[in-house]
């Protein structure tokens, strides 16, 4: 029991898989391979070895481009979500496996069979973060295309998961008997049978993967705007958000919890996980130092001149990255200078944000790079293993977070001493679980058995 | 290491044998069909007895007895896994075997499976490949509801060369495939770089757009996943026609065929190579496969009686479309010997029903080859392309 007298709420923990941008160090000499599958089976098995709810990978269907050409500085190259999730099934026995799939350059027939079949090879571990791409740029790598404008991004994801969801259900469980005495394969001879016609998919037929175990895969979501919270709300079953730090994700918290009673839900049916970096070291000073040490790898003066052009959405490789922030305003309108990039959609008003950061650069004196590493990607948690952990049961248990999705900065160790260190405080304070005690992904995040389509 | 072996030999793997009564054998698992226990046992079992690679079958529909539609029969096995999938679950339970799920074509992403194929490469450490096929039932295409496919019947199986709504999907599997290797081509080997002093991960030279653009489909490129361990993952295709040995000839790395006989060899595997020479891979090395469905016992008529037994469950006369071997395995070693000096270098083999006939395969067959000479008696190389003594080829795109 907490001092308050409330029971002490169980933390989650996600390990990401470090991803294709800047946050990623692949400079640091310990930065392994971001292709090898040995990267792969390292970090998951340091996340089952300190007890993870699951591990993640991101998805990015074009390699980015900025300026025309393809962008070189951060990591690039990852391999395909289904195929590396089946191979870490082989090496892992508990984790969950969560991959990114994009529901706008797929078929949900495909993807339910991929699904369906990752879960059956895991026993019971597959976990699907369903995200909605409309560009062009992308659509160029698919012979569908991939044009949709705006308003309709999250009504085809919407009918897209809820189509995966009929063929999912369309095997009810128990239709394969095997009893070879009788010669009955399947005791429902038209089991997967479906049906869906709406605007955006006109299929029939027969779906052909039984039940797997988790019934349907544990749905992920990362919507942050009005819609895509409403949408995580309906149908998601852990949601990943970027407000990390405690007010901003208790308003968070209670926002997407507010909105669960609506859709006849609880509140733990859905799990809160802000993404979050960390620095550790032997002192809370010592990480401070690294993580300034950190920061500065992450953001090159190159990288600082780059992302400076996201929001001004022109060139400014003339400009100098120790100078001041460049004298131009932000070209505004469509974001023609970088390509294949989420984070430029979150700048909605540039003059606005260039004013701001003007200003904060006046303020502190900075130069421009110091300005980019300023307002971009703090570490979440810096200190000692000790300090690490009450942050986290601090948010967790003030209701910010249900847990966190770790994104190391260095490719494949760069969990290992929080597996080492602070794991074992959070368990010894009885906030994180010491085994597993279910096998399913469904039985770590708590969130039981899918519901009936209704 | 000891010379690349005289005949090769893969296993084709679906469900619980090829026959549909295989499942009732008493040594069957079909309650474990879906299952990666079931899939890691079968394939230890083809690797311990040395065999190049694996088939997985796979359908983007439910198995039928009927050349299109659903039969709704529930006496034989229904439902499959993702055959891709399957395989990288095997493939870090597995060291030297080769690993090729079948794919669907017809309604699927190249650029998708191109880099599933290639991860597969990967988690395997150079053992993937992909046998590429076209899904031509309408009820598959009503599955993605994105193109009319008119109904398949018996007489088009039978002719499938002359009908045109497949023949289009066969011309369609051969640009398929092409987008496939040009994205596994689209990164350079020495593409990254992790050049420190001018703040470099990649060097952008040596990342290619493909800019496919053919009949069916455009694909700009490049991959998002780097060139994958072998070059170029294997390709195989099933042909049992003119154009589709056009189309083999012209995408993939192995051809199976389907001779009836000794005699329909020569000239089968003369088309193959004159489409070839027409496709400008002349000076490629191109394996010619024959495919045998397998009923093997200690006796000719030991394994006759099998199969009859089995047709019998089943209700009606098992064939297939290919020949449908019954007998002993010194017999079929003979058989495929002589079939080799025809001008094949290996085959695949369907086994009738697993565990039993593959087993046959791995444990009988096996030692009656290495006994005539023409079967390695250790893995010889690392990658598939190398127990297959095809060479790593160079980057299409390299300077």
């Amino acid at each position: 029991m907490s001092t308050d007298g409330k029971p002490l709420k169980q933390i989650h923990l996600a390990a990401h898989f470090p991803g294709v941008n800047n946050t990623t160090v692949w400079s640091d000499p310990e930065a392994g391979s971001h292709i090898e599958f040995d990267s792969f089976v390292h970090l998951a098995r340091t996340a089952e070895r300190a007890k993870f709810d699951l591990f993640f990978l991101a998805e990015g269907l074009r390699l980015r481009e900025q300026n025309g050409e393809i962008y070189d500085l951060d990591v690039v190259g990852r391999p395909d979500t289904f195929t590396v999730l089946a191979a870490l099934a082989a090496v892992t026995d508990r984790i969950g496996l969560a991959g990114t799939i994009n529901s706008t350059f797929n078929e949900p027939y495909e993807v339910a069979r991929q699904f369906a079949s990752l879960d059956h090879l895991s026993a019971g571990r597959a976990a699907w973060n369903v995200v909605t791409s409309w560009d062009a740029f992308t659509g160029e790598n698919f012979r569908r295309g991939g044009f949709l404008p705006q308003e309709q991004r999250y009504e085809r994801a919407k009918a897209f998961l809820a189509t995966a969801a009929e063929l999912f259900d369309s095997w009810h469980g128990g239709e394969v008997v095997a009893d070879k005495e009788n010669g009955v394969f399947l005791v429902d001879p038209r089991a997967g049978a479906f049906e869906h016609r709406d605007a955006h998919f006109d299929i029939a037929g027969r779906f052909n993967v039984p039940r797997s175990p988790q019934g349907r895969p544990v749905i992920l979501q990362a919507g942050d705007s009005e819609e895509g919270r409403e949408f995580a709300a309906s149908t998601a079953d852990a949601i990943f958000s970027r407000h990390g730090t405690l007010e901003a994700g208790q308003e968070f918290y209670a926002d997407v919890k507010g909105r669960l009673a609506k859709y006849g839900r609880r509140n733990e049916d859905l799990v809160v996980l802000p993404a979050a970096t960390f620095v550790l070291g032997d002192t809370d000073a010592e990480a401070q130092e690294l993580a300034d040490v950190v920061r500065h790898q992450q953001v090159s003066g190159q990288t600082a001149i780059k992302f400076a052009e996201q929001l001004w959405n022109r060139d400014l490789s003339g400009y100098d990255p120790d100078g001041p922030l460049p004298d131009v305003d932000p070209v505004v309108g469509e974001n023609t200078i970088a390509k294949g990039r989420a984070s430029v959609r979150m700048y909605r008003d540039p003059l606005a944000t260039a004013k701001q950061w003007r200003e904060l650069a006046a303020a502190k004196n900075l130069s421009l790079r110091e300005l980019i590493i300023e307002v971009t990607g703090r570490q979440n948690f810096i200190g000692s293993p000790a300090t690490v952990a009450s942050s986290i049961n601090e948010l967790v248990q003030a209701d910010a977070s249900d847990g966190f999705i770790l994104v190391p900065h260095v490719t494949p160790g760069g969990l290992d001493r929080f597996a080492d260190d602070v794991v074992p405080l959070l368990q010894e304070r009885g906030v994180f679980r010491t085994e597993y005690s279910g096998t399913t992904l469904r039985d770590h995040l708590g969130i039981g058995a899918p519901r009936p389509l209704g | 290491m000891s010379p690349v072996p005289k005949l090769h030999l893969a296993v084709a793997l679906d469900a619980a044998g090829w026959h549909p009564a295989a499942w009732r054998e008493p040594d069957a698992r079909p309650a474990e069909l879906f299952t990666a226990r079931y899939w890691a046992d079968l394939v230890g079992e083809a690797e311990r007895g040395l065999l190049d690679f694996v088939t997985i079958e796979d359908s983007l529909g439910v198995q039928s007895s009927l050349p299109d539609g659903f039969d709704d029969r529930a006496d034989q096995v229904r439902g499959r896994l993702d055959a891709v999938l399957v395989a990288s679950r095997i493939a870090p339970l597995t060291r030297h075997i080769g690993l090729v799920p079948t794919a669907v074509v017809t309604h699927t992403e190249p650029f998708h499976l191109s880099k599933a194929i290639a991860t597969l490469d990967y988690v395997s450490n150079g053992r993937g490949g992909l046998r590429a096929q076209v899904a031509p039932r309408h009820v598959d295409a009503a599955h993605f509801g994105r193109r009319e496919l008119g109904e398949i019947s018996w007489d088009d199986v039978a002719h499938f060369d002359r009908q045109s709504a497949i023949a289009d999907l066969l011309e369609e599997t051969a640009d398929y495939v092409e987008v496939v290797r040009r994205l596994w081509d689209s990164w350079e080997d020495d593409a990254e770089i992790r050049d420190v002093a001018t703040g470099r991960f990649v060097d952008r030279e040596k990342l290619h757009y493909i800019d496919f653009e053919g009949r069916w489909f455009s694909v700009r490129g490049p991959s998002i996943t780097p060139r994958p361990p072998q070059g170029q993952p294997l390709v195989v295709t099933l042909a049992h026609a003119g154009l589709p040995y056009r189309v083999g000839a012209r995408a993939a790395d192995v051809v199976l065929v389907t001779p009836g006989e000794r005699g329909d060899i020569r000239p089968i595997v003369d088309q193959v190579r004159t489409e070839q020479e027409n496709a400008g891979r002349a000076g490629e090395q191109v394996h010619v496969f024959a495919d045998i469905l397998v009923f093997l016992d200690e006796t000719e008529s030991a394994a006759a009686e099998r199969k009859a037994r089995l047709d019998a469950v089943d209700g009606a006369e098992y064939t297939s479309d290919t020949l449908i071997f019954t007998g002993t395995a010194a017999g079929l070693a003979d058989q495929l010997v002589a079939w080799r000096d025809e001008g094949l270098s290996g085959f695949r083999l369907r086994p009738g029903a697993i565990p039993h006939d593959l087993e046959a395969i791995t444990r009988a067959l096996v030692p009656e080859l290495r006994a005539r000479g023409v079967f390695r008696d250790e893995y010889e190389a690392t990658t598939l392309r190398g127990l297959l003594g095809l060479p790593r080829p160079a980057n299409r795109y390299a300077a």
